[in-house]
């Protein structure tokens, strides 16, 4: 049988090295991987970086020593770090995460009770802020390309700069204010109906959305000033396809670098806003895990944040290189 | 000193300057002044709303909203520049790390600080919020050191700068300790972007330290800041909107206040490297004289067998002061079927400008306007309508000088050259395919059906000029405009690129327009070079008796171009002084300041472009003077020098009757 195969050659893609798509793959497979295990690997020290006893400063002062020594002896606090360290590498590749030193419920099933109400606000805070990003950006952009509209270009930078920088819990605290008890148009808290999203998806949303946008009019004013802009004119085709097939895509692409880090910015932003909100996701959970000092939640909760975040970089990484075949090659 | 009086000067920074003080102030003096009456507990109004008495009502204890606001400015204040002050010092220890720990551990602390700057500061806070306990002091170092990857990866990328310079190496070399060339020789180096970036970073821990503290892990009772109050005031919201108005408001007041003022200062900083673009300088129209019509001139060919006719164009920016700069003045020729006419001159002399402004390319704010333009008898000036695009789409094909720059490096070669073909003739996606490769194969791209789905970058530079030509060949095209196309490639292809051109003219007897500041180009390819200088052309001839060129600018733009006679044992010879700037044009010849036979009336009069009976035009009134090469060399400064003054030209001019003085 194997000596009937003749040994034919892995087709390599015009016998050259190995495709930019693979050494991407790898590459950033690899990067991911090692940020993965810095992350499994901090947040496993992070429980033994607190000073004192965590399991005495969960069960408070006046838990009964044996009780708290159980307690240790079932977390395993009492092994060497190095088994504890195997075991939690373990668990976290098998899924188990402990369980919560107050509820005892398994941490892993209140992360999966959790993440998806958080899971939806980020993800429509995410596509609020595009859909706001993109054509203010591109309007603003195209408004103010070289020599127009100086004063529009002062009234757009000035503004998204202020609303920019604004946080997202204080947005959601006016809104609440102005949207939930003066005019009573919307509710305020909890995720029972369709119209308790547009609150903390606006708050969410509004100030990566204006930063978004300012990056976006930048890129594209630099971009409508490439050569290749004026190739995409000398083949004289409407003004439209310039600008949106040629010269948008171009400045995009710059704009996902930026985009992808305020991505990150709003999976983190998700805790203060469901905080105002009392959003019931993993938001709220960890203020009130760290609060009452229930550690192995909230290491649990900070992990995933952390993959979370690991994984939304990785994604943007990969769509850059959709939309930009050169980042493929480009060594980092 | 002087970029502190300039922040004073704008608007925005001379605001938020005032508002950062007036904030650290108040943070000093408030305390003192109202700690009392902060703490003041008024039993008979808790919870009250804003009335006389308290402006933005009271709290649970009825202690008044303003005066603890105001109070709790120094605190907030301190946090946020204690962590902002934690954040800048492990900052600078990672980010120097590099140069104190040498290569191998510098680069282990530099993947370390890259893994961490990726993930947010926020979620970097609340896992040291853990580690350090919930309160003031563990928000500190949670904000202090969620924020020491940036600054660490900002210090990295400031000493990357600084470290590779000729001093650093030098002190290294002189056996300098690290530490030593860390504090002495990068440290001062930095530490300007460094405390703008701080002050920045000040900005947004004063309003993380809100976040943190709102969410009740910060400051905790009975000790308040901003946060603390307004995490109280937002429970109270229904009651008393202003118990979170006020502390929110004094947030983001002092919040923009550090952020925007750091920003407007790193603008400022950044600015003053910059050279700005726009030379400011005073356009000069006036005094020039309007070139005559010229009908003899371009007259010779049959209406009928014009490709392109131009008369008159001139192109003009607004310029800095608001009067318009004309770096076209007055430009008429006309390329007959199959001719190639070649643009030769400086750069500055109009002459890209002229192809752009021909092809409908110039962009706003530019303004084009001419007594006539017409491509194959069809008038571009008229309305951008369907009609014209389809026209000037397919029987115009432009040619640029960077093929690198000038291809979308976002699509595949194939689709861009196929694209004009489906707006303009009606080609499926398929039908404009198969056309773009069989173009592709025309220009001589070898394989071009694999070719024409790669992208641009994959493309050597050659062979991307000839998919650009290609680009132009999708249609069937009149008139091909080539703007210094073979500048930008190496010497061994620009032949072939040149080879290519004119193989398509003969071919199909397509007309060309090249632009191009090498003589000797023109000279291979063209039937006729119209020499341009200042926005005007000076001398149009053909390129079989250029030698016999009657305009001394042209004359010594041809005797520049080194051949197998020059004698290379002389400096190359060069043309003394300066291109004249478009918003600087003098009145009378725009070539005087630079000529040797200028004399006063060139400086008064501006000579108009006249032809001869052969339909050679020249602009100058000295014209063919003196009548052979040999003696305008020997007049002329042809020798390299830099900055020729005035008196000099003057003394060599052969019919000099003296200055007419300063022109400024």
């Amino acid at each position: 049988m194997t000596a009937a195969t003749p040994a034919v050659p892995v087709p390599v893609r015009e016998g050259r090295r190995p495709h930019p798509w693979v050494r991407f793959g790898v590459r950033r497979l690899g990067r991911l991987l090692v940020s993965m295990w810095v992350l499994l690997t901090a947040s496993f020290l992070m429980l033994h970086a607190i000073p004192g006893d965590p399991v005495r400063a969960a069960l408070g002062p006046t838990a009964p020593a044996d009780l708290v020594a159980a307690k240790r002896e079932s977390l395993g606090l009492d092994d060497p770090l190095w088994q504890q360290y195997l075991h939690f590498v373990h668990g976290f590749l098998t899924g188990d995460l402990g369980e919560s030193l107050l509820s005892r419920l398994p941490v892993s099933d209140v992360i999966a009770q959790r993440l998806p109400a958080t899971l939806w606000l980020a993800v429509l805070g995410f596509l609020f802020a595009v859909a706001i990003a993109v054509p203010l950006g591109t309007a603003a952009g195209v408004l103010t390309r070289r020599g127009h509209g100086r004063r529009t270009e002062l009234a757009f930078t000035t503004s998204s700069v202020v609303l920019g920088t604004v946080p997202d819990f204080m947005i959601g605290v006016g809104l609440v204010y102005v949207f939930g008890i003066r005019l009573a148009w919307l509710p305020v808290a909890g995720n029972d109906t369709p119209s308790a999203y547009v609150l903390p998806v606006i708050a969410l949303g509004i100030g990566p959305g204006v930063i978004l946008a300012r990056i976006i009019r930048v890129e594209l004013v630099s971009v409508l000033q490439a050569d290749f802009v004026r190739t995409a004119r000398a083949k004289r085709l409407p003004r439209r396809t310039v600008y949106l097939g040629h010269a948008l895509p171009n400045a995009l692409t710059a704009a996902l670098t930026l985009g992808g880090l305020l991505l990150g910015a709003m999976v983190a932003g998700t805790v203060l806003v469901e905080n105002v909100f009392a959003w019931p996701g993993l938001g709220s959970t960890i203020v009130g895990s760290i609060l009452n000092k229930d550690y192995p939640v909230v290491q649990g909760i900070v992990l995933v944040y952390g993959v979370a975040v690991l994984v939304t970089n990785t994604l943007v990484d990969v769509a850059l290189a959709l939309l930009d075949p050169r980042s493929l090659i480009r060594e980092d | 000193m002087s970029s502190l009086s300039r922040i004073w000067r704008s608007p925005l920074g001379a605001t938020t300057a005032a508002l950062s003080l007036g904030v650290l102030v108040l943070a000093v003096v408030a305390p003192v002044l109202w700690s009392d009456r902060a703490s003041a507990i008024d039993t008979d109004h808790l919870l009250a709303g804003p009335s006389a008495d308290h402006w933005a009502g009271t709290d649970s204890l009825g202690r008044d909203i303003v005066f603890r606001t105001l109070v709790a400015t120094r605190l907030s204040v301190e946090l946020a520049l204690l962590s902002t002050a934690i954040g800048v010092v492990v900052g600078l220890v990672l980010g120097t790390a590099p140069l104190l720990l040498g290569k191998h551990l510098g680069r282990l602390v530099s993947a370390a600080v890259n893994i961490a700057v990726a993930f947010p500061g926020l979620l970097l806070a609340l896992f040291f919020a853990v580690v350090f306990g919930v309160g003031a002091t563990g928000a500190v170092l949670a904000i202090g050191l969620a924020g020491a990857p940036t600054f660490a990866r900002l210090a990295q990328t400031l000493v990357a700068g600084v470290a590779s310079r000729e001093y650093v190496a030098a002190a290294r070399i002189a056996g300098v300790g690290r530490v030593r060339v860390l504090l002495r020789h990068v440290l001062p180096n930095i530490a300007e972007p460094l405390v703008v970036n701080a002050t920045i970073g000040a900005g947004g821990a004063l309003l993380a330290f809100a976040g943190l503290s709102f969410l009740g892990l910060g400051v905790q009772a009975p000790a308040y800041d901003w946060g603390r109050l307004l995490y109280e005031g937002v429970g109270s919201l229904y009651v008393n909107a202003g118990a979170a108005l006020a502390p929110g408001a004094a947030v983001l007041l002092a919040g923009l206040a550090f952020n925007l003022f750091g920003e407007s200062v790193a603008k400022l900083v950044g600015v003053s490297t910059v050279v700005r673009q726009v030379p400011v300088a005073v356009a000069r129209p006036g005094g020039a004289v309007d070139v005559p019509d010229t009908e003899e001139g371009d007259g010779d060919a049959a209406p009928s067998d014009v490709v392109l006719d131009v008369r008159e164009l001139e192109v003009a920016f607004p310029g800095p002061d608001g009067r318009p700069v004309r770096p076209v003045r007055g430009v008429s020729f006309a390329v007959a079927r199959g001719e190639a006419v070649g643009i030769v001159g400086e750069s500055g002399s109009g002459k890209s400008l002229t192809a752009l402004a021909v092809s409908r390319l110039v962009d706003d704010p530019g303004r084009v306007t001419a007594e006539r333009i017409e491509l194959l008898g069809a008038d571009l000036q008229a309305r951008d309508t369907r009609a014209q695009r389809q026209l000037l789409g397919t029987s115009l094909a432009m040619v640029f000088q960077d093929p690198m720059s000038s291809f979308n490096p976002t699509r595949r070669i194939g689709g861009q050259v196929a694209e004009g073909a489906r707006h303009h003739q009606g080609l499926d996606r398929r039908a404009a395919r198969e056309r773009a490769v069989d173009r592709l194969r025309a220009v001589r791209i070898p394989e071009p059906e694999e070719r024409s789905r790669q992208y641009p970058h994959e493309f050597s530079g050659g062979m991307r000029q000839r998919a650009m030509i290609a680009m132009g060949l999708m249609g069937s095209p009149a008139l091909i405009v080539a703007d210094e196309p073979t500048t930008a490639l190496d010497v061994t292809v620009q032949q072939q690129v040149l080879d290519l051109l004119a193989a398509i003219r003969a071919a199909d007897d397509v007309a060309l327009v090249l632009i191009s500041h090498d003589v000797s180009v023109v000279r291979d390819v063209c039937d006729r070079v119209l020499v341009m200088y200042a926005g005007r052309i000076v001398e149009d001839l053909p390129v079989a008796r250029i030698d016999e060129a009657l305009h001394p600018y042209a004359r010594a733009l041809i005797a520049a171009v080194p051949d197998m006679d020059t004698d290379l044992e002389q400096p190359l010879a060069v043309i003394p002084g300066r291109p004249v700037a478009p918003a600087d044009v003098p009145p009378g010849c725009a070539y005087a300041d630079r000529c040797p036979l200028a004399s006063a009336r060139c400086r008064a009069e501006d000579p108009p472009l006249l032809a001869d009976a052969t339909g050679h035009r020249v602009a100058c009134w000295h014209a063919g003077e003196p009548s052979s090469r040999q003696e305008l060399a020997e007049i002329a400064p042809s020798r390299l020098k830099l900055e020729p003054t005035r008196r000099e030209e003057d003394q060599v001019s052969a019919d000099s009757t003296g200055s007419t003085g300063g022109r400024r």
